[in-house]
């Protein structure tokens, strides 16, 4: 909500930036560079965008209008940031930034295919996926994960995603056994997750290419800034966390028995600050700056 | 009747010469408010003399004008609870795993043919007809009743008499008629009675649908913009409405803020519009945030019938049927927020779905803002007016005074910054009297009655 009397200078800056003319930004969209603050905001406001897809999706029914014109932000901006050759850039870096010790990641496919020097081997070329080219297909719905802040580069092939806010959730169709069975997997993670996993692998072209990975978390983080110093709230939360939650089995087996979690138990698990025990969904999430961010926007809002 | 019309076009008739003033505030005091009591919708029936609101919790509450004292020819009556009726319970959808909730979306009244009175109420999936009767005679004198309705022996009937009807307390009852039901998939955002008087039509996000008031059973689908795969929907269907004249003629918004005029004569589905209105983008607003502000929160036809009203996230715009191309009036509802888009957007107030009406004789417009603020535009003399509905004010006939917002540098006295607007309270629902200058105007979950100052 926003407090009476609040002045929120950063964002209103942003919104001067966000909302300063596109049009008169633009000229040959090859030579445009955006000016750092611009793409900045720019890069906030999608995410905020994405974290407001996946709240939507967490949502048993969602408000269509709400997710279709949030969806059309998304879109909207990656258009322009591949306009520009940053999307390149965001998904080269998304790339470079895999590390498995650090990521939870919580789809099957990631599990199969984590070996890095496979991949690798596969020698493809990071591509962001071609939403501006491949209009006729909408949006795909596989989820697109960024790490902040590791730097070393590995040459993983990675084929980015854009949360699809209509292909993952059946919701709006009448059929809805798929992602029925596919909620009752997912033990507490995203309910995008395992379905997004399952559109992965009813989908020809991924799987003819070898090596792909799908990520897991979908959020985005701006160009690898440093980790913030951590935070001695989350800290504690984290503290009786059992560090072996880390590991990809202990996360899958948990996940599977893990109660099935509502759409407001993820956001509640966030925002408490008591000690107690987040379920194994929730602890996926173990990336601070993930779950730093998450909490700012909610708690903030 | 037509003297109380404050802009009918007479000399001096200005929207700065009519005073609003404050008549009564329904609901509870505190600020604690129970989600249930939210309201959802107002609408005043066709004569002005009942006015209905729906409720978060599927409460339907009518008011009903006194008629005006003869004591007080100036005063108008006040309007006082007429009938309270649950209209629609929550629901469980078994198939889809998920609760359908009770809150009303949208009322509209039927005209009225006899001494009943006719309305429809819609949540998300079910339009309820309802009748809202009024008994003040009951039937007394049964030979073989009592009158507290126990049975007599007919052994000790001894003669016969003729039941006669007696007057006693009046009493409002409301039952349910029709329920249209299972016809919308996605969640119902309008409902609109045909000037034939025997249909209506509801659209959803995606689908629009004409029924007979008389079938339950049945309807048919005339728009359906469901695209075959669901990853390519970009646009969804926001407000339909009838036209007040043809019953030929509907159109629909949409999120991407064009309308659409469709023609039933045409075909039996129509998907293809007969007109197509959308202003171009001024590509010196162009934002981010541009095609969100451009979605149609609501759309309106005038009593002619030759113009239609939208209603979108920062502007109102007027549109003259005969012209596509752009709206012949546009009204900046609070400009002072282009600014702030980005926090709106976050906050997730830029989604608000603001309503907006006409007056009785189409020469004023009103629309909600925020901060309990509301806005009338008079089109004629080209003057516009913030007013504020807030228990402050509500001294009986006090006269509201203007408000004004300042979008930064220097404050003037009695003017508020746009920091200090507070964005939880906001007027999504107003109505206007058909016939006078009276207004009901909904904050969270208190009705406002306003009207202008005679004499």
């Amino acid at each position: 909500m926003f407090p009476k009397g609040t002045k929120r200078k950063f964002l209103d800056s942003a919104e001067d930036a966000a909302t300063a003319t596109v049009a008169g930004e633009q000229g040959p969209a090859s030579t445009r560079t955006p000016s750092p603050s611009y793409s900045l905001q720019r890069q906030s406001l999608l995410d905020m965008s994405l974290i407001k897809l996946q709240l939507c999706h967490m949502l048993v029914e969602p408000n269509l209008c709400r997710s279709v014109l949030i969806a059309n932000t998304v879109r909207q901006i990656q258009e322009e940031m591949t306009q520009d050759g940053t999307w390149q850039i965001m998904t080269q870096a998304l790339a470079a930034a895999q590390c498995p010790t650090d990521r939870l990641v919580a789809t099957e496919v990631l599990c199969r295919q984590s070996d890095p020097a496979a991949a690798a081997a596969a020698g493809q070329s990071p591509k962001p996926y071609p939403l501006v080219g491949g209009l006729d297909r909408g949006y795909h719905s596989e989820e697109v994960v960024m790490e902040a802040g590791d730097a070393h580069k590995e040459a993983l092939p990675t084929q980015s995603y854009l949360a699809g806010p209509f292909g993952m959730g059946p919701c709006w169709e009448e059929e809805q056994q798929q992602q029925e069975e596919e909620e009752e997997e997912d033990g507490g993670d995203e309910d995008g997750e395992e379905s997004e996993g399952e559109d992965v692998d009813e989908r020809p072209e991924v799987d003819s290419r070898p090596g792909e990975q799908v990520f897991g978390t979908f959020e985005i983080k701006q160009q690898p800034p440093p980790p913030p110093p951590p935070d001695p709230a989350l800290e504690e939360l984290f503290s009786d966390v059992d560090p072996s939650y880390y590991e990809l089995d202990t996360v899958l087996t948990g996940m599977q028995s893990a109660p099935k979690m509502g759409p407001y138990d993820l956001l509640e698990s966030l925002s408490s600050h008591g000690p107690q025990p987040l379920s194994p969904g929730a602890s996926c999430r173990s990336d601070l700056n993930e779950l730093d961010h998450i909490m700012e926007i909610i708690v903030g809002s | 009747m037509d003297k109380h019309f404050g802009t009918s076009g007479g000399v001096g008739d200005e929207i700065d010469e009519v005073q609003w003033c404050f008549s009564q505030v329904k609901g509870a005091i505190d600020d604690d408010v129970a989600d249930a009591d939210i309201i959802s919708t107002v609408e005043f029936n066709h004569s002005g003399e009942l006015l209905a609101t729906g409720d978060k919790g599927g409460r339907v509450v009518i008011f009903q004008q006194e008629p005006e004292s003869k004591n007080q020819p100036q005063c108008r009556g006040d309007y006082n609870v007429y009938s309270t009726f649950q209209s629609h319970e929550p629901e469980f959808d078994y198939l889809k795993s998920l609760e359908i909730e009770e809150k009303i979306n949208k009322i509209r009244w039927l005209p009225q043919k006899n001494a009943a009175h006719f309305l429809l109420s819609t949540n998300d999936k079910t339009i309820k007809l309802w009748k809202i009767s009024e008994r003040d005679k009951r039937p007394e004198g049964y030979n073989l009743k009592e009158d507290d309705g126990r049975y007599r022996d007919p052994n000790t009937v001894t003669t016969l008499r003729v039941p006669i009807f007696r007057p006693m307390d009046l009493m409002v009852e409301a039952s349910p008629r029709r329920v249209y039901a299972n016809a919308h998939t996605y969640h119902i955002n309008s409902i609109s009675v045909n000037s034939d008087c025997e249909t209506y039509l509801s659209s959803d996000d995606l689908r629009i649908n004409l029924w007979h008031l008389e079938i339950t059973d049945r309807s048919f689908n005339i728009v359906d913009i469901k695209p075959a795969n669901m990853e390519e929907l970009t646009e969804v269907i926001t407000a339909s409405a009838f036209h007040p004249n043809q019953c030929n003629t509907f159109v629909y918004s949409s999120s991407k803020g064009a309308i659409r005029l469709c023609d039933m004569r045409m075909s039996a589905l129509c998907d293809n519009h007969a007109k197509f209105f959308e202003e171009p983008e001024d590509p010196n607003n162009r934002s981010f945030f541009s095609e969100i502000t451009s979605s149609i929160s609501d759309v309106n036809f005038s009593h002619s019938g030759r113009y239609m009203m939208t209603r979108d996230y920062l502007s109102i715009k007027i549109w003259d049927l005969n012209m596509e191309t752009r709206p012949v009036e546009t009204y900046q509802v609070h400009e002072y927020l282009r600014s702030k888009l980005c926090s709106l957007y976050e906050n997730d107030c830029i989604f608000d779905k603001f309503e907006c009406c006409w007056n009785g004789n189409d020469s004023v417009v009103m629309t909600g803002s925020y901060n309990n603020f509301f806005r009338m535009f008079d089109r004629g003399y080209r003057r516009d007016v913030t007013l504020e509905a807030s228990r402050e004010n509500s001294k009986p006939q006090s006269v509201l005074k203007p408000r004004k917002v300042s979008s930064g540098g220097k404050r003037k006295k009695d003017e508020i910054s746009v920091d200090s607007l507070d964005f939880n309270k906001k007027i999504l629902h107003t109505a206007w009297h058909p016939l006078d200058n009276v207004i009901a105007v909904a904050t969270t979950n208190n009705l406002y009655i306003f009207q202008d100052k005679l004499n």
